[in-house]
């Protein structure tokens, strides 16, 4: 049986406690969070509560070593060090941290390129396209073909010797596609190029192996995979990292500091400065040891055999006009589509009014819509907890919004 | 039970939208965009010599409250002098949609009224 106990897992997640029948299928946007996530948190503020590094008593050794204990549960996540693990307050914040280093500790000159992809996140594209705008270098776009993949044979041509960074999501959050990253990594080694992936979408979902993905910086946040909001991550290799100057300052990670100038601490310190998100990061740790309970491969077959579901029903619907990746198993668990005649805010809404949650939009990658020549897209992003029955509920109430619109 | 926001109405406009086209020869032209879900709209206004709206257009593509929206608003506001342009409020755009706008649905009710507001502050400006 390819599918999780989801009446099981459901269990383990207080909002199902309140509303049994939300079908909650808007996991690209944020996921729901689990009992024991919660509790781990909550203990943080009950029986430990204090700063990190910093005291002698009691509690904050404690919140000192259960603080270091999630960075190696992040770092044997990702198949990393433990000092390659920088804790931040998300993607975006990660992402934007990792262009400002970048920029600060090398040598991009005016006429440099960036390559990334036609369906990269704004919170992996943005900070590309400020860190070009600043040092004059050229942003190049991978496109995608007619099965949603990469142009893998445009990449090709794309990712030359002018090449200095790579920038690349693992899964896109509107056509699903799993990209072979490590095969545009190839391209990337070929020129010394910096690969940058940005798993938001896949973390928690599949196995993340930063060597196997052969990148050499790789982020993600805690909220899509089980975990609180306020808290990412931001992977980077030793030898990189250890002569990186950091993008954020601030107190925790400098070594002496006078008046006017101040001395890097080692890693990972060096790059969280200030007092991180504590219990964020706790909540994180624990996320992962519930996923890993379940297990990712477990959870990825779920996910293949769901999505394979949820594309032969939508597919029935002539009304309907998918736009995303078909192949469930190169599919990370998000359908997106049109129907015909109603506006995806409309279908959205209707949905949201029988208790189903989905995402219609430009799901922030704007470049992407206007490249699929669309105005707005519903998206439909499943996980561990979803199952037929919120599929079937879902096609039901996408019928249901096409009587409401055809009947008058 | 949810009162039903689809009514005959809105979606008679959606499906029919009146005044709905590009204006060549206008006066004031404002495109505007809800960033979130993708309604982009723009409105086209012809003054006469008496600062009447002579003509009144729109273009554009929106989910169906924003279009009845733009739609049923160009019909209200032809022939209506920029004083009483300037008049209309969100309350008399919810009034004239006649069904219960909720939190997320306001910026697509008030997109078009967003579009008219833009027109008439640098109308205001230019004159």
């Amino acid at each position: 049986m390819k599918l999780l106990d989801t009446e099981k897992i459901k269990k383990d997640f207080p909002i199902w406690s309140d509303d049994k029948n939300f079908v909650y299928l808007d996991n690209a946007a944020s996921s729901q969070t689990p009992e024991s996530v919660i509790e781990a948190i909550k203990s943080y503020y009950t029986s430990y509560r204090s700063n990190i590094h910093r005291g002698l008593y009691k509690a904050s050794e404690k919140a000192t070593l259960v603080y270091e204990e999630a960075r190696e549960v992040v770092a044997d996540f990702v198949g990393a060090k433990k000092k390659e693990i920088i804790f931040t307050s998300g993607a975006t914040m990660s992402a934007n941290m990792l262009a400002y280093s970048l920029e600060s500790s090398f040598d991009f000159k005016a006429g440099d390129e960036i390559v990334t992809t036609i369906t990269e996140h704004h919170s992996n594209l943005v900070p590309l396209q400020e860190l070009a705008r600043r040092k004059n270098m050229k942003l190049k776009f991978i496109s995608v073909d007619d099965s949603y993949n990469l142009n893998y044979e445009e990449a090709k041509e794309l990712i030359n010797k002018k090449t200095k960074i790579v920038a690349l999501s693992h899964a896109s959050n509107i056509l699903g596609t799993i990209n072979d990253v490590k095969k545009i990594a190839e391209l990337a080694r070929k020129f010394g190029a910096f690969v940058v992936v940005d798993a938001s979408k896949t973390a928690g979902h599949i196995k993340i192996n930063v060597d196997e993905l052969d990148c050499d910086f790789l982020f993600f946040s805690g909220h899509k995979m089980c975990g609180p909001t306020g808290v990412g991550i931001l992977y980077g290799k030793e030898k990189l990292l250890d002569k990186m100057n950091p993008g954020f300052f601030g107190g925790g990670m400098v070594l002496d500091v006078c008046t006017t100038v101040a001395k890097w601490r080692a890693l990972p310190s060096r790059f969280e400065a200030g007092t991180p998100n504590i219990s964020g990061v706790i909540g994180l740790a624990e996320a992962i040891k519930y996923l890993n309970k379940i297990g990712l491969e477990n959870i990825k077959r779920h996910e293949s055999e769901l999505i394979s579901y949820t594309i032969s029903e939508m597919e029935a619907l002539p009304f309907v006009r998918l736009l995303c990746q078909k192949t469930p198993g190169k599919n990370i668990g998000v359908v997106s589509f049109e129907v015909d005649g109603i506006h995806g805010h409309d279908v959205a809404h209707i949905l949201a009014r029988e208790n189903i949650a989905v995402r219609s939009g430009f799901h922030c990658a704007e470049p992407l819509i206007h490249y699929l020549g669309v105005s707005n897209l519903t998206r439909v992003s499943v996980y561990i907890y979803n199952n037929k029955s919120d599929i079937d509920a879902l096609v039901e109430a996408i019928k249901k919004s096409q009587k409401i619109f055809n009947s008058k | 039970m949810e009162e039903e926001l689809y009514k005959q109405n809105i979606l008679d406009h959606y499906k029919n939208p009146r005044n709905f086209g590009k204006l060549s020869a206008c006066d004031a032209k404002e495109r505007v965009r809800n960033i979130n879900c993708g309604d982009d709209i723009t409105l086209y206004i012809k003054f006469n010599k008496n600062k009447k709206v002579e003509k009144i257009l729109f273009e554009g593509v929106g989910c169906a409250i924003s279009k009845a929206a733009a739609s049923m608003l160009t019909k209200n506001i032809k022939d209506k002098t920029i004083n009483e342009l300037k008049n209309i409020s969100p309350e008399n755009i919810y009034d004239m949609l006649g069904v219960n706008i909720s939190l997320g649905r306001v910026n697509c009710a008030l997109l078009a009224y967003k579009a008219l507001q833009e027109i008439l502050e640098k109308y205001e400006t230019r004159n």
